[in-house]
């Protein structure tokens, strides 16, 4: 841990995680937070773009809406939305584990939040085939006849409920399908943390990788509190 | 590990640093799924237009929690708060701009642009 800081500046100088162009490492860590809170800023207005075409459309289009819908499986969406929240609860303690430089815990909980969320990832799948088998798919091969109206009606293909309904299914797969990238890409940083956490590269000095892996991982779940009322819970009435 | 590690601006461990107790993660895990169980729930009562305002009012709450306690934002320095705020505020901005502009487009006729 010390070769680096006694080659550079006599022993004890400063600690061989801080970096030459920090002052301190208080300094050094609040500069990191700073960036991924800058990028989680820009990260909510990624994802805004599209909420914003679907508050438009979902106003504009209602009974479209609440057609596809209501196709959605709410249960599943219910464990999904418990099972990435039992991940963030992980990741927290993961974190705090770091914190207090217990390594076998921080790996631990690592290792925990990359299981739950590949569970999460594993259920969208079982959710994505479903909307392929009944031809929600928007395209050229987007079928209705699987959709029912606020009557329990069929939504027939080519009428203006129809062509709405592909407008959600659009933005259904348009969000989940983002929100499920940033988790297939937060798996493998959670892998690379849980590597160097069990390597004793983390402690009470210097754990900030796995406190912003961890800003990461919470924000893909904030974004998921949203998506799940906007997209599985919209009411036939009103 | 002391609770509040209050070392100066030179100091070794950053001052900022708040070792938050499991016990509060464990709280806030909890109330995030009793709002999931009263988002659902709310869901099947026919609240007329206020059902998507109830569902925005507890998914703004679990989002609050999330940030505060899980991305500690509670204990983080005023400016990580400015961030957060400003990225909320043109969220706001770019959700209410545009929306102005279709509901303006209804008022005045000009035909629905979505058509």
């Amino acid at each position: 841990m010390s070769s680096l800081s006694e080659t550079a500046h006599g022993p004890g100088a400063h600690p061989p995680v801080l970096r030459h162009h920090f002052e301190s490492l208080l300094n050094q860590k609040e500069s990191s937070l700073l960036g991924m809170w800058v990028f989680i800023a820009q990260e909510i207005l990624f994802f805004g773009g599209m909420l914003t075409a679907y508050t438009i459309y979902r106003n504009l289009y209602y009974e479209g809406f609440a057609a596809g819908s209501h196709h959605l499986d709410v249960t599943l969406g219910t464990v999904n939305t418990a099972v990435l929240i039992c991940s963030s609860l992980t990741m927290a303690l993961g974190v705090h584990a770091a914190a207090l430089g217990k390594r076998k815990m921080t790996v631990l909980f690592l290792l925990l939040t990359i299981a739950l969320g590949s569970v999460f990832l594993g259920i969208k799948v079982v959710e994505y085939a479903d909307k392929f088998h009944h031809h929600l798919v928007p395209g050229p091969g987007f079928s209705a006849e699987s959709l029912r109206d606020a009557h329990g009606q069929p939504v027939l293909d080519g009428s203006d409920t129809a062509r709405h309904a592909q407008m959600f299914f659009a933005l259904y797969f348009s969000l989940t399908g983002l929100h499920a990238l940033h988790m297939i890409i937060g798996i493998p940083i959670i892998a690379w943390m849980a590597r160097a956490a069990s390597q004793g590269r983390f402690g009470p000095v210097y754990y900030t990788p796995v406190e912003i892996t961890g800003l990461y991982w919470h924000f893909v779940d904030i974004v998921w509190i949203f998506l799940f009322p906007l997209l599985y819970l919209i009411p036939h009435h009103a | 590990m002391p609770e509040h590690a209050q070392a100066g601006h030179a100091g070794a461990a950053p001052a900022h640093d708040h070792v938050v107790p499991v016990s509060t993660y464990v709280m806030v895990f909890l109330a995030l799924m009793v709002g999931t169980g009263l988002t659902v729930a709310a869901s099947y009562v026919d609240l007329g237009i206020w059902n998507t305002p109830v569902a925005m009012l507890i998914a703004v709450t679990k989002a609050c929690l999330v940030v505060l306690f899980f991305m500690h934002l509670k204990y983080s320095p005023k400016l990580l708060w400015v961030w957060v705020g400003a990225a909320i505020f043109f969220l706001a901005q770019l959700i209410v701009g545009v929306g102005a502009d279709y509901l303006a487009r209804v008022f005045l006729n000009l035909g629905n642009p979505g058509t």
